[in-house]
């Protein structure tokens, strides 16, 4: 029994039951699915993390991100003066995540590409687009780049989830989609 | 130098019981059963703040609380008992004496004094850095420095049980081979020195970082090291509580594996692979490369996963075995019908293997994932996950296998058998509903460590769906519910060893808890478990289903790459 020695000190040479070597066989091919399909997606899926990324001085990608709001900047939010920034499909863009804001709002063409630059000018944060559920670190003094392609137009959210601090909670971004 | 080691011996196994090893088994899990008490009463403070309906905690306070809360029972309640589950299965089991007690004694003072340390740290508030206190925020030096003398004081720990089995071979305590439950235990301990290793290797330098001798600590560093420890102890956690499974079946039901060899083998697959899988909470980082990615985080190949699959084979296969054994063979199910479900020892296993197979362990590969990770990091998925894992699973077979320490160990009668009966039971639904409405909460994004989901104080607003708000309310239900099985769980145990019947040696002896049959060595000599190859099916279906749904939610977000 379990809390026993063995009595005969050759146990492995005991018997194994041929169900017990079909589940372990099942399992066994059913682990070898499992990593495959990792690889799978990486070939065909869609939705993959990039491996792409730098690092960055926190000041650097800050002026980045500033000068592409200057130059790309066609409103300001109504209601808290944001800058909303409509930069041409398929450029570099660099959004901030900060204590405790995501600047500046993007506004993005639906079906459209853009390498999409994810850095922290002080503590970790999570990017977490809401609804669509996508969440991604953001770390300081690393440049995540990642191409995302919007699919739908709508307003979306970006909720820090990962905790920074007292303000965690308040840190929410907004990114737009037009078709 | 040290007094000649005092035995008596135990009327219920004939085993030959050191009472120094004794007295460590129960200092350590009655400072174990207190942090489970603070630590579980601070999770209660947790869930009614995250009910929005609620909102018990001010924003300060509840990170504080969050913080200890993690800290209190995935270390301190989980590693004390783990300190007295390792005595317990070296020096008891092999019948041995416990190698330099004055040592174990050290390490305990370490781990206690660490402990406090580290809670009065957060709760004074300047420390509210969660659980994995990533860098660049910054705790109290203290902080960081009771952690290091907690980790020490386990090491420490570990090394006295590895020195005891030296002593009992030495001594020629027991012939052959080490018991099952010892293996499992040595299992555990060979993970934890890799965890206390990992531990240190980063939290020595944070430490320095904190008081201003290192100036900087990178981020991604940080967390590849930290996460050697995090999720590691994690897998302590889970080869302590697989040996305390077969302990209890072997105890109860006098349950033998249904075959040692495998068994021993699931075993040998955690010590070489389940230490892997650190990059479960790397998935969404920066900087590391999909290659190491997709090996870490399947631990190889899925195989730490093939050891708990066989364990979730051979536990139910040796429980029915041994009930067919004694006559429930009608039918397929009789065995488990007739099971002893009023025996909280039993029914708490059993509840625990049940909910750490299906909650946890199907959600932990899920969230594991490379690319599924991205609809779920960082979500109250991840706790939802875990606290399958460490609540149901490890917690519940803790709880469990303290309702045979003490009368055992502590040689009393457990008061209240009629409410205890239900313990299980109660703790489990609650547990359940934790689990499943956090994950529930997760895939619809709701965040984790988050005081105030309807950001209300933020200059953009925005709105969980309505669902969302129904998982949290059912979650903070369903906190109430554990709390209760907890308190129940604290109320019987403390007033069992205060006020309990002594177990006295004569009647022990007349009716011991362990039948012959019990302690003598075996498989269980039977391939013939329907009962448990319909459960394993059934176990399997639920996996493979519940696998392709996500990622089919997958490829349904936003292409990115």
């Amino acid at each position: 029994m379990a809390i026993s020695p063995p009595e005969r000190r050759l146990w492995w040479k005991e018997p194994i039951g041929r169900a017990e070597v079909i589940w372990i066989a099942v399992a066994f091919v059913w682990g070898l699915v499992m990593f495959s399909a990792m690889i799978y997606w990486h070939i065909v899926g869609e939705q993959n993390l990039s491996n792409e990324a730098y690092r960055v001085d926190p000041e650097v990608f800050a002026a980045r991100a500033e000068e592409l709001a200057d130059k790309y900047k066609v409103r300001e939010d109504e209601v808290t003066g944001y800058p909303i920034v409509h930069p041409p499909p398929g450029s570099d863009i660099y959004l901030i995540a900060r204590l405790w804001e995501w600047w500046p709002i993007f506004e993005l063409e639906e079906g459209q590409n853009y390498r999409l630059h994810l850095s922290s000018l002080d503590w970790q944060h999570g990017f977490s687009l809401q609804p669509e559920n996508i969440n991604i670190q953001v770390h300081p003094n690393y440049d995540l780049v990642l191409t995302v392609t919007p699919s739908e137009a709508g307003e979306y959210s970006i909720v820090c989830n990962e905790f920074c601090g007292i303000g965690h909670h308040i840190m929410v971004g907004k990114l737009l989609v037009v078709e | 130098m040290a007094k000649a080691p005092t035995f008596r011996t135990c009327p219920d196994t004939g085993l030959k019981i050191h009472s120094q090893a004794e007295a460590l088994i129960k200092a350590n899990a009655v400072v174990a059963v207190v942090y489970l008490l603070v630590g579980g009463l601070l999770g209660l403070g947790v869930a009614l703040t995250r009910w929005p309906a609620v909102h018990l905690l001010d924003a300060e306070t509840f990170y504080a609380v969050l913080t200890a809360h993690g800290i209190d029972v995935l270390l301190f309640w989980i590693i004390f008992f783990e300190m007295a589950i390792l005595y317990f299965a070296s020096a008891i089991l092999l019948n041995s004496r416990l190698a330099a007690p004055w040592l174990a004694w050290v390490g305990f003072a370490m781990m206690l004094v660490g402990s406090v340390i580290v809670n009065y740290a957060v709760l004074q508030g300047e420390s509210s850095v969660m659980f994995t206190s990533y860098v660049p925020m910054q705790a109290a030096p203290e902080f960081y420095l009771g952690i290091i003398l907690f980790a020490v004081g386990a090491l420490i720990g570990c090394m006295v049980f590895f020195a005891t089995l030296v002593v009992a071979k030495e001594e020629k305590t027991y012939e052959g081979s080490v018991p099952l439950v010892t293996f499992g235990a040595v299992v555990a301990a060979i993970i934890a020195v890799f965890t206390i290793a990992s531990g240190a290797i980063i939290l020595i330098p944070t430490f320095l970082w904190s008081v201003g001798i290192i100036s900087e600590i990178d981020s991604v560093v940080y967390k590849i090291v930290w996460w050697g420890m995090g999720h590691a102890s994690q897998q302590i956690n889970v080869s302590a509580h697989v040996a305390v499974w077969y302990l209890i079946a072997a105890i109860v039901l006098g349950a033998r594996p249904i075959s040692e060899k495998v068994s021993r083998f699931a075993f040998l697959l955690y010590i070489l692979f389940l230490q892997l899988a650190s990059a479960h909470h790397l998935l969404a980082e920066p900087g590391i490369s999909s290659e190491y990615k997709v090996f870490n985080t399947s631990y190889a190949l899925y195989l730490a996963v093939l050891g708990s699959m066989i364990h979730g084979m051979s536990i139910p296969g040796a429980v029915e075995a041994a009930q067919r054994a004694k006559g429930f063979t009608h039918g397929i199910f009789q065995w488990l019908r007739r099971a002893p479900w009023g025996n909280p020892a039993f029914s708490g296993m059993a509840l625990s293997l049940v909910m750490f197979g299906f909650l946890g362990g199907i959600s932990g590969v899920i969230l594991g994932t490379e690319q599924i990770n991205l609809i779920m990091h960082n979500t109250l998925y991840v706790p939802g996950h875990f606290h399958a894992t460490v609540v149901a699973g490890t917690t519940l077979a803790f709880m469990a296998v303290t309702y045979l320490v003490v009368p055992l160990i502590f040689r009393r009668e457990l008061i209240w058998p009629g409410l205890l009966k239900w313990q299980p039971y109660i703790f489990a639904v609650g547990v359940a509903g934790i689990s499943v409405f956090m994950m529930g909460a997760g895939t619809l994004g709701v965040a984790r460590r988050h005081w105030d989901i309807t950001f209300s104080d933020s200059i953009f607003s925005f709105d969980y769906p309505p669902a969302a708000f129904l998982m949290m309310g059912l979650n903070g239900i369903s906190a109430i519910l554990a709390a209760l099985g907890g308190v129940i769980f604290i109320l019987v145990v403390v007033g069992s060893i205060l006020f309990g019947k002594r177990r006295e040696e004569a009647a022990a002896r007349e009716a011991p808890m362990l039948t012959p049959a019990a302690m003598t060595y075996g498989t269980a000599g039977t391939w013939h478990l329907p009962g448990t190859y319909i459960l394993v099916g059934v176990f399997f279906t639920a996996f493979v289903l519940y696998y392709f749904i996500n990622w089919k939610f997958l490829s349904e977000v936003w292409p990115l790459s």
